[in-house]
């Protein structure tokens, strides 16, 4: 199996004043092109960590990412982030937040017009076309998550990484969205990392689902494949037994395997 | 064993390296700013159904209130006028302000001139060392805001100087300028430069992590961080500089020009009192408050424009 991304033996030490803390200890996962991939664990359990090793927001004190056959050693462009609160600029229209990503990455080498052609496209993509001139205060919440996914995927992106990224909307929303990611990606193949904590959107959206053990030193617990066919439909998925059966499966992991107190999403 | 791991979430995120930090300072000079438009706004949308079946409209009301209270204010002059004899009752000071102002603009020699060229030339020492200060100190701003190093050192060097009284400064722009025009400039120029270095320094400081790690997911340049990213971050903080400079030079350049003579309107103010023209000099303060409302109000303006949310 070909492996686009490659996580090997990464481990993440912070230093703090009580000394180091060890969040990460020895991660190995590999993602094929086009694969989607949910990290799922308790809170603190370090996967929002992990998705920034991808970034390269962080780098592993251990191990080390390669992606597409180069090793990730800072932040860059060729990886699409959407942050869970949006980080929107709040200066800028939802156009201008989205210009200045791909005026990064093709400014270079396409004329002004292309750029803006490939800024109203990916808008249009996430259905805010009539929202273009908007500052993002003036638009909801799943309207401005949908302009931080036009704007990660506007500079075609090797991988999609994503944190939470449904985590701050309403229930209603959050499925709207999830519906939408998955045309997207349907659409565009993209490769996808994500991190959540609610287990129908992990099972619903995933093509694995890779279960984190709780901290310190969080680990990879089980990886589960999700075979259920695509496209997927909510409805129909509510009363699948398959479907019943792997959000079983990953509900018994974090909730008998990974015990712990804190409460934890299971509705959808 | 359940409180575990509560504990390391807090702990994953204070550590240095936690560029990945996921919340969002809010814009407390940003919300100082806008703080007297939003008490506005708030009182009249509380106060519009209210009033909607009484008979004054609001926008009355809200005029009525402002005029009672200067009508009260003269009304306590005009009373406090009559007991000693010495100060002018507002009869007077009318009648004298508008002689002032019937020709604001004439000139009978160095020491003579009308109240609008003394209100110009204060306005000017105010314009030219407020300008420098802000080349100065905005620039200087940003750099102690961005490097921890310069802003640990500038830090005794300014919490030294900085409470001390602008006028203490003036002999040294006298020794230095061995002129009075551009010592009284070199006073607002100190003056203003603190309030401009710290707000600036304390806006970059704030500037949101989230933002700056679009920056660094981007990888954007320098310059593009700067004026997409760090200057419209900074931008309100910078304006609450701004405002606070102009209110304290508005306020030190009466005094200084009390101390060098020449044109201006703190200039004026003395040499009424030397001439013991009582009525001139309230005519004076009243003005000089005027500009300053002014001053600060279009700065007010000019903040709501670039405070976002």
């Amino acid at each position: 199996m070909e492996k686009y991304l490659l996580i090997e033996k990464a481990g993440m030490t912070f230093e703090t004043r009580k000394g180091g803390f060890v969040a990460l200890a020895g991660i190995d996962l590999g993602m094929k092109k086009g694969e989607f991939v949910t990290l799922i664990g308790h809170s603190g359990c370090g996967k929002s960590t992990l998705l920034n090793l991808v970034a390269g927001l962080l780098r592993p004190t251990a191990g080390g990412i390669i992606l597409a056959g180069r090793e990730v050693a800072g932040p860059g462009p060729d990886r699409g982030v959407v942050f869970q609160n949006h980080s929107l600029l709040p200066w800028l229209s939802c156009f201008g937040n989205v210009h200045l990503a791909v005026e990064r990455v093709f400014g270079g080498s396409e004329p002004r017009a292309k750029l803006g052609e490939r800024t109203r496209a990916a808008l249009a993509l996430v259905g805010l076309t009539h929202a273009e001139q908007k500052l993002p205060h003036e638009i909801s919440g799943g309207m401005k998550q949908r302009v931080g996914i036009a704007r990660a995927l506007a500079i075609e992106p090797k991988v999609l990484l994503m944190d939470e990224p449904f985590g701050a909307l309403d229930a209603l929303t959050r499925a709207t969205l999830q519906d939408e990611l998955m045309r997207i990606v349907a659409g565009t193949g993209a490769t996808v990392l994500m991190v959540t904590h609610d287990v129908d959107e992990a099972v619903l959206l995933s093509d694995r689902v890779v279960m984190m053990t709780n901290g310190p030193a969080a680990r990879i617990g089980e990886i589960l494949e999700v075979d259920l066919p695509r496209p997927r439909a909510r409805l129909t998925l509510a009363s699948d037994p398959r479907f019943m059966a792997l959000r079983a499966r990953v509900i018994e992991f974090l909730h008998e395997k990974q015990a712990e107190a804190a409460p934890l999403r299971t509705a959808a | 064993m359940s409180a575990l791991p509560l504990r390391k979430e807090g702990a994953g995120r204070v550590p240095r390296p936690a560029p990945g930090a996921l919340t969002s300072p809010p814009h407390p000079a940003a919300r100082v700013l806008a703080e007297h438009a939003a008490a506005h706004a708030a009182r009249t949308r509380r106060q519009a159904p209210l009033y909607v079946r009484a008979r004054a409209p609001a926008w009355l009301a809200r005029i009525v209130a402002p005029l009672l209270g200067l009508l009260l204010f003269v009304g306590l002059w005009a009373i406090a006028s009559r007991q000693g004899g010495r100060i002018p009752d507002p009869g007077t000071v009318w009648d004298a302000a508008v002689k002032i102002f019937s020709d604001p603009f004439y000139q009978k020699g160095p020491n003579d001139q009308g109240i609008g060229w003394n209100v110009l030339s204060s306005l000017k020492r105010v314009g030219i060392g407020f300008g420098l200060a802000a080349a100065v100190g905005i620039p200087l701003g940003f750099l102690l805001g961005r490097f921890r190093f310069l802003a640990d050192m500038a830090a005794p060097v300014i919490a030294l100087l900085r409470p001390v009284s602008p006028l203490a400064w003036l002999p040294i722009g006298l020794l230095l300028f061995r002129s009075a025009n551009p010592a009284a400039i070199y006073v607002i120029f100190i003056c203003s430069l603190w309030p401009m270095i710290i707000n600036t320094a304390v806006g970059v400081r704030q500037v949101p992590q989230d933002y700056l790690n679009v920056a660094r997911v981007l990888d954007l340049s320098e310059w593009k961080v700067f004026t997409r990213i760090l200057f419209p971050a900074v931008l309100p903080y910078l304006i609450t500089g701004v405002r606070l400079s102009i209110g304290i030079a508005w306020l030190v350049i009466v005094a200084a020009e009390m101390l060098t003579g020449g044109v201006g309107i703190g200039f004026w103010v003395w040499d009424e009192w030397n001439n013991l023209k009582v009525e001139n000099i309230i005519i004076a303060i009243i003005t000089i408050g005027i500009i300053g409302l002014l001053l600060e109000q279009a700065l007010v303006l000019i903040a709501r424009r670039f405070t976002y949310s």
